[in-house]
């Protein structure tokens, strides 16, 4: 978006103002002030209407907070209908077949697929290639456009396999699935992820050509943990800094400011601030489980542990790209249908947490249910609020290395640093409580 | 460049929505860089830094009215517009979102925010539709990318579009599901939800949820009726109206009758 310049003359302000951010998910501004060469203020705005959704999920029956949490998000569908069921089966003691745990796996590997090609390629590498948009880029790089397309295209087409169509798909149950693949339906998905891996390491090496910006940040990096794989949908929550508890416990570490300029809860660790979740929390903090061709690939492009330029989170998910494509193959190779597609779940009074990696970081979600199975009480944190004080953070730390440029360009460089955390605004938005305007 | 024909100018607006609808458009991925050819993308801000002002052939509206902003922006998006359609559950009849809209006041006391006088949102969540005259609602939630293609070329093509306006049953039949309701006696929606999906949730083994909400001529009494042959009480009846599109008047009549029956 074109900055307006307000340039308040006599008082030597210059106020630089990105009402519509463009290329995240949902509605986010951004206004810079600055005086003499120096930063006076900066705010990441979140205009998003919040939806309530703690609020109408209460009363509810238990096997409904997969299909209702899943319309948070439609970019990140997947992850709220898996911390959802991990929460309810932790709440009612549920044990899922093996096979079943896989094909989730599975599942959740179409939405990284899926949105790490859509953000790598159509919402962040145009910056650094100097386009408005992934069409514009077409113009100039059309193979790698239709790369991204068909990767992208892959992504989908597991989650459509799995759960019907691509966004809000219909199969995920608190207990398994409606119904589970027979093996030949997975097949043909194989073969077309074998291409993909390969697509997905030419993805790692172009985009470690791009030019980064010459900026580190000393985080405190948040994620799961899982001692036998890279995280997904199980595992501790872990930092850099000594972080390391069950899900359970996260509500008692992580708390969450309310600020006035934003419609997104802040999150903040008790303890020490602010965080960041998302691919370099998880990749700093599991490199070692990744598989080898994805950490080969990773020290090929370049990558030094810990990755703490954030700019560089671009190749970090194609890195991610690499693994999901190479995990889909693995669950594909050693699928047998699970001898029932999901256990039964009875209600019974009780409280669940759990906490998955959508592809922005750490998705948090607990639920209270009484006899009947209706829900009590909800809590859900998506990423991007966990993150929202990490990119305000970040924001003041670089904009004022570029304070001198013209104000077309500080915006863009602005937008392309909040672009690193592929933030989705929709979700952070869509867990505030309400209040009131009668008028 | 001046000799090329004028493309035809397409914006996509976003309201209170999870984003799901417009990203149809992203999802596209076989035919977009012939819409993005064929059209142009004028202002589609999750795409595009690019951003033109209007007027607009078409724009493409997600989400329900919630803010007294959302309430006069959507009022400029109309003016902007030669032909304006409401995409998905949001735009077309408020929402999940609309749950809201049912809470009584003491429940919306209990709702408020430690500092509400931070936010501001409205009681309801409304349909783009009680706001400004549309002219063509999208179902779904979320919409069905080939209806959105093919609603696009008939829009530009000057011709009826042809989206189904059957009900699920039909998809369901044609796609020779067992039906769940007869044979199992699930609760399914499908009798009185408009077709689009390709009766899903029953080919998934699991009734209708009614995400492409009501269809036009639907009878929701009696099929709450069945429901409570089938052994439902009141609540579940209630809930099973009140999902996605739970302020599409049909949803909400019955859901409201069941209440105080």
């Amino acid at each position: 978006m074109i900055p307006t310049d307000t340039a308040v003359a006599k008082a030597g302000v210059n106020t630089i103002e990105v009402p519509v951010l463009a290329r995240v998910e949902g509605e986010g501004a951004l206004f810079i002030k600055t005086k003499g060469g120096k930063l006076l203020d900066l705010k990441l705005k979140i205009p998003e209407p919040p939806r309530l959704f703690e609020g109408f999920l209460t009363g509810r029956h238990f096997m409904e907070a997969p299909d209702i949490t899943a319309r948070i998000c439609g970019i990140c569908p997947i992850a709220y209908q898996m911390s959802a069921v991990h929460a309810m089966e932790r709440a009612l003691g549920v044990e899922i077949h093996p096979q079943v745990r896989a094909l989730r796996r599975l599942f959740y590997c179409g939405e990284w697929i899926e949105s790490h090609a859509l953000h790598v390629y159509m919402l962040h590498a145009p910056d650094f290639l100097g386009c408005q948009d992934a069409i514009e880029l077409a113009g100039t790089h059309k193979d790698i456009v239709l790369q991204a397309l068909r990767l992208k295209k892959l992504g989908n087409e597991i989650v459509r396999v799995l759960g019907g169509r691509e966004i809000h798909p219909v199969s995920a149950c608190v207990g398994g699935f409606y119904k589970t693949p027979r093996p030949e339906d997975l097949a043909p998905l194989a073969e077309e992820l074998k291409w993909a891996l390969d697509a997905s390491l030419a993805t790692v090496r172009l985009v470690a050509t791009f030019p980064f910006p010459d900026f580190e940040a000393d985080y405190e990096f948040v994620s799961l943990s899982h001692p036998d794989e890279y995280p997904l949908c199980e595992g501790r929550v872990v930092s850099n800094r000594g972080l390391d508890i069950d899900p359970a416990e996260f509500e008692e570490h992580s708390i969450e400011q309310h600020v006035r300029h934003s419609n997104a809860l802040h999150s903040v660790l008790k303890a020490r601030g602010s965080y960041h979740v998302g691919p370099l929390a998880r990749f700093n903090l599991n490199f070692n489980k990744l598989p080898e061709i994805a950490r080969q690939a990773a020290l090929e492009a370049g990558l030094e542990l810990p990755v703490r330029n954030p700019f560089k989170s671009i190749v970090v998910r194609a890195v991610e790209l690499v693994f999901a494509c190479h995990e889909a193959l693995r669950v594909i190779g050693e699928y047998e249908p699970p001898p029932k597609p999901r256990v039964p779940c009875e209600p019974r009074a009780s409280t669940g947490m759990a906490a998955t990696e959508a592809p922005r970081g750490l998705l948090y979600h607990r639920y209270s249910i009484d006899e009947g199975g209706l829900i009590t009480s909800a809590r859900i944190v998506p990423p991007t609020a966990q993150n929202m004080k990490r990119i305000e953070e970040d924001l003041c730390a670089y904009v004022p290395d570029l304070v001198d440029l013209p104000n077309e360009e500080i915006a863009w460089k602005a937008e392309q640093a909040v672009r690193n955390y592929d933030p989705c605004i929709s979700c952070a938005t869509h867990f505030l409580k309400l209040s009131i305007d009668r008028g | 460049m001046s000799s090329e024909p004028t493309r035809p100018r397409i914006a996509v607006f976003k309201f209170a929505s999870c984003d799901g609808c417009q990203l149809s458009l992203l999802d596209l991925e076989d035919d977009l860089l012939a819409i993005a050819g064929a059209v142009e993308i004028a202002y589609f801000p999750e795409a595009s830094r690019r951003m033109l002002k209007g007027p607009y052939d078409i724009a493409l509206v997600e989400g329900s009215i919630t803010t007294h902003h959302d309430a006069n922006l959507i009022q400029k998006v109309r003016r902007s517009a030669r032909t304006l359609i409401s995409i998905g559950a949001c735009a077309t009849s408020g929402g999940i979102q609309a749950l809201r809209n049912f809470a009584d006041s003491g429940e919306y006391v209990r709702m408020v925010y430690a500092k509400p006088d931070f936010i501001s949102t409205l009681r309801m969540s409304t349909p783009i539709g009680e706001h400004v005259p549309v002219d063509f609602e999208l179902r779904g939630c979320p919409i069905q990318k080939n209806h959105l293609v093919e609603l696009i070329t008939a829009t530009l093509a000057g011709r009826k579009p042809a989206i189904p306006t059957s009900s699920v049953c039909l998809e369901c039949k044609r796609r020779s599901n067992v039906c769940l309701m007869v044979a199992a006696g699930t609760p399914c929606l499908g009798p009185v939800t408009q077709a689009g999906c390709g009766a899903l949730c029953p080919a998934y083994g699991r009734g209708c949820y009614g995400c492409f909400g009501p269809m036009e001529s639907a009878n929701a009494p009696s099929l709450a009726e069945r429901f409570t042959i089938l052994g439902a009480q009141p609540p579940e009846i209630e809930r099973a109206f009140r999902t996605y599109n739970a302020w599409a008047w049909q949803f909400r009549k019955v859901s409201e009758e069941v209440r105080t029956s």
